[in-house]
């Protein structure tokens, strides 16, 4: 039997730590047939930083993460992750450069259990060939142990210890969120993008995933870029902002800047309400 | 050299044991042990990181979190030093850890996570004594900086240096300790009044382990898994004075949530739990079966009946025949065991039951399943238990006998003493209470009144306090009453109100939110929240029925005759239940006047506007119409009402 001793004071790296780059967007146009989605955005998210984007409905918010990951491509302008051109690169690569994503609709197979989604989200570092598996003992039960020792640490972070054996599709959204959440941090990627990870929540469960975002970012290192209708909730935990409307970047800057900048108030907010 | 503190006990354990398992700790999905040797190794680690940090003889530490080995490991720690530990429950708010480390001058605080230092960071201006708050979770506390926060295994590392250097310190540390050193502070439950520290001593955890020990003979082979806070006494009893005592292996679960599950890996032998656990499983039994299909439902019923039938038998003294034994194996096999299996019972041989008292139903269907539920009676300051039932020998009435080394007597009041070896010396830095609980002949006044049966069984009525004459002058138990209305699976708590200045018998009942949630889903009945459902008239038609199978197994003066469904849960943290969720009935009475008040009265509904308070600071206020419910005929309540008052 393999002992496995873990202490709460352990780091939850088993893989080298992701490595941490700089993403560019510069100058990327998106369009649909003659439908202009994205117009010539540039911005760039810097290593260990929370970018939030934000925008109403229709700016090219979901294209713009599209993207970056790769399910869309742009037709003018580059992506750069550090020194990868994500333009590029095929979507099937991005968890090998440590970019991993969440979605807003929930996309998990909904008949597994919690902890066979996550271990899924390892399948990325399995090295294991097939005779390996297939013989299990030796190097590949050393490896399943070492993932499933990562997996554990990512349930920890999320507290779904209760949950570590229920199928998928039996539980609440917002736990079925926090897995997903779970299996993009299984791929140990340096940058995770979070499609409105709090879409459809009750307060306590946005408040539940702020806080896990934070730990993902504080604890963990792991760059963000998330995109969420709730202003507050996107005031209170991103250090960036980027405002998109129409397809176009209106402005970029703190979450104080933003806030009192008129073109965002005209656009995202809004008129103002009469009293 | 005889062995009269835990410290000794875990050398000679070590000893003894040496590989066998002591302590078992669900983390990252994966039981992580510790045997007896290792169990050693840590608590003298951390006693001599403790000792050159400053702590000495007759220092307290103070422990605030969930179980853990850390937990035992401190205290062990602590003790062999010639010190003590208190234990603080870990749901308090930081008003309750103020008021209790400004109980005893505490020197260190062993907190578990973020949480917990988040309500010590919160008062440490208003903390005087503690020179160092040590943590052993470190989740979420990169931020912090403050310079008195110190990492568990630092302090660890620090102990083994120092072991290193001076190999025969701990040693003569644990040698220097009497039984008569105070081992533990105990907090009390606080029904009455705000919680006071008894101090425990080795002997009274000595004398307490063995008295038990001589009832129910535990070994080494036995398994126990601690879910019930460690600042319990009850935890403290069966964790650790008999766990060092007989030692056998305690393990601590992942998380809250996951107490069922771990407890079905583990099957323990030993389990020991307040009544609102039982009556929680007991809850979750009801429903499952309600929710299963016909045939299983058959076989419950059937199996269940021949169970209860069964369980009288045992009860009365009666001899089981062989055709009844083969049957019960069959029951057994269709059904208690499966059930059993489901709530992590499987392999207990004693369970008991302690800390408040439990209704008489709910106990009898623990023995129709098989359960050997014993009722053990006893408080913080008889160092959790001195009476109990020995196997064989179960009156589901009674409390039991006095344990061997244990006397109990009942004085001119009806007021219940008890006398021994368990029981504390005082009250810590209180003399004033030390001296209105004991008397002079050595007694303990437990504030309960009592009598014995001609069995020589000790039958608890309530405490003194709340037992209430009615006004036909019969005397009566408000528990008595809730406790048969909580055996319903949806209700949660209930408060009965009565005695001789009021007209007739009432209740405040809380309804079980996930019970009656799920009912009112089967049912097609949308609702919003706790309070959107507790004012559903079908909800009060519901609960309406438990109240009238209540009123039919008592006394016509005893019977309720006006009830409502509360807007919110009692709660610990609005100071309604004492963080053992006991029922602080003057606080209730107090704060819910109005309410009270109301259901005396000739209306039938009470509007009242509630004051919320958030986590954060910020208030709202809610307005909410409570519908009275009224047993019976309507006029001839308000007629015996009018004929009472008049």
């Amino acid at each position: 039997m393999h002992t496995v001793s873990m202490s709460r004071f352990d780091r939850p790296y088993l893989d080298d730590p992701p490595e941490r780059l700089q993403l560019d967007v510069e100058n990327v146009s998106l369009s649909f047939g003659g439908v202009r989605a994205i117009s010539d955005v540039s911005y760039s998210c810097y290593p260990g930083e929370i970018l939030a984007i934000i925008g109403p409905n229709g700016a090219g918010k979901t294209s713009m993460l599209n993207c970056i990951c790769g399910l869309y491509r742009p037709q003018r302008g580059r992506i750069m992750y550090g020194r990868h051109n994500l333009v590029t690169t095929p979507p099937h690569h991005l968890p090998k450069i440590g970019i991993a994503r969440t979605f807003q609709n929930i996309e998990l197979f909904s008949h597994m259990t919690v902890l066979d989604n996550l271990m899924l989200g390892r399948h990325v570092h399995m090295r294991k060939n097939i005779l390996q598996s297939v013989l299990y003992w030796g190097r590949a039960e050393q490896e399943e142990i070492r993932h499933r020792q990562f997996v554990e640490h990512v349930i920890d972070l999320l507290e779904i210890q209760a949950i570590r054996k229920k199928q998928v599709g039996a539980l609440a959204y917002g736990l079925q969120k926090r897995v997903e959440l779970g299996r993009a941090l299984a791929m140990n990627p340096g940058l995770i993008l979070l499609d409105e990870p709090m879409a459809g929540m009750n307060i306590e469960e946005k408040e539940d995933m702020a806080r896990f975002i934070l730990d993902i970012n504080e604890e963990w290192g792991i760059t963000v870029i998330l995109i969420e209708h709730d202003m507050s909730v996107v005031m209170d935990i991103s250090d960036r902002v980027v405002v998109l409307d129409f397809g176009l970047k209106i402005a970029e800057g703190t979450p104080d800047e933003v806030r009192q900048n008129p073109e965002v108030i005209q656009a995202y907010l809004g008129e103002e309400e009469p009293a | 050299m005889t062995i009269d503190t835990m410290p000794k006990m875990l050398r000679e354990n070590a000893e003894r044991f040496g590989n066998l398992v002591a302590l078992r700790e669900k983390r990252f999905g994966i039981w992580q042990s510790y045997t007896w040797n290792e169990y050693l190794e840590r608590v003298r680690n951390f006693a001599l990181g403790l000792h050159q940090l400053g702590f000495g003889r007759g220092d307290f530490v103070g422990i605030v979190g969930d179980n853990r080995p850390e937990w035992v490991i401190t205290e062990l720690a602590a003790q062999s030093l010639g010190g003590a530990s208190m234990g603080i429950y870990q749901d308090s708010t930081p008003e309750e850890v103020h008021y209790l480390i400004s109980q005893a001058v505490l020197k260190f605080l062993v907190v578990e996570d973020q949480e917990q230092i988040d309500k010590i960071v919160e008062l440490w201006d208003q903390i005087q004594g503690i020179e160092k708050v040590f943590y052993y979770d470190p989740k979420g506390l990169r931020h912090y900086d403050e310079d008195y926060l110190m990492a568990f295994p630092e302090v660890e590392a620090m102990g083994a240096q120092f072991h290193d250097e001076n190999p025969g310190f701990y040693q003569a540390q644990v040698n220097e300790g009497k039984g008569s050193d105070v081992a533990i502070l105990g907090t009390t439950s606080g029904t009455t009044s705000k919680p006071k520290v008894a101090m425990i001593t080795h002997d009274n955890l000595v004398a307490m382990g063995q008295g038990l020990m001589g009832v129910d003979a535990f070994s080494e082979k036995d398994q126990f898994v601690s879910f019930l806070p460690l600042a319990w006494i009850g935890e403290q009893m069966i964790s650790v004075a008999c766990g060092m005592a007989a030692g056998f292996a305690v393990s601590f679960p992942e998380e809250t949530e996951t107490v069922q599950e771990d407890m079905r890996e583990i099957g323990p032998r030993i389990i020991f739990a307040p009544p609102r656990i039982w009556e929680s499983l007991l809850s979750t039994v009801q429903v499952k079966i309600s929710d299963a299909d016909r045939l299983k439902r058959w076989v419950y019923n059937r199996a269940i009946r021949y169970g209860y039938y069964l369980a009288n038998k045992r009860f009365n003294k009666e001899e089981i025949t062989l055709q009844e034994r083969i049957l019960e194996q069959i029951a057994k096999f269709f059904c208690y065991t499966n059930i059993l299996d489901q709530l992590g019972l499987r392999y207990v041989k004693w369970a008991y039951t302690g800390g408040a008292a439990l209704g008489p139903d709910v106990f009898r269907f623990f023995h129709a399943l098989g359960v050997n539920l014993k009722q053990g009676y006893g408080q913080t300051e008889t160092t959790g238990i001195c009476v109990v039932h020995s196997d064989g020998d179960i009156k589901f009435q009674t409390v039991g006998l006095p344990m061997p080394g244990a006397e109990i007597k009942i004085d001119d009041s009806g007021e219940i003493l008890a006398r021994g070896r368990m029981c504390f010396p005082g009250y810590h830095a209180n003399e004033e209470a030390t001296q209105g609980t004991i008397t002079e002949e050595g007694w303990v006044r437990t504030g309960d009144a009592g009598y014995f049966d001609e069995d020589g069984h000790l039958i608890v009525i309530d405490r003194a306090k709340d037992v209430m004459t009615l006004h036909d002058g019969t005397k009566f138990s408000p528990l008595f009453i809730e406790n048969k209305l909580k055996f319903s699976p949806y209700i949660i708590e209930a408060v009965v109100f009565g005695g001789e200045e009021l007209p007739f018998v009432a209740s405040f009942i809380n309804i079980d939110f996930g019970n009656v949630g799920k009912w009112a889903e089967d049912h097609q009945l949308a609702y919003t929240n706790y309070t959107n459902l507790a004012a559903k008239r079908e909800v009060y038609d519901l609960i309406r029925e438990d109240v009238a199978r209540t009123n039919a197994d008592l006394p016509p003066a005893a019977r309720i005759h006006r009830f409502l469904l509360l807007h919110k849960e009692l709660d610990a943290d609005d100071a309604e239940l004492t963080r053992t969720r006991k029922v602080r009935r003057n606080f209730i009475a107090d704060n819910y006047r109005e309410i009270i008040d109301g259901l005396y009265s000739d209306k039938s509904s009470i509007d009242i506007e509630s004051v919320i308070t958030y986590q954060d600071g910020r208030q709202a206020t809610i307005q909410v119409t409570l519908p009275i419910n009224t047993m019976g005929d309507e006029q001839e309540v308000v007629a015996e009402r009018n004929r009472v008052l008049a």
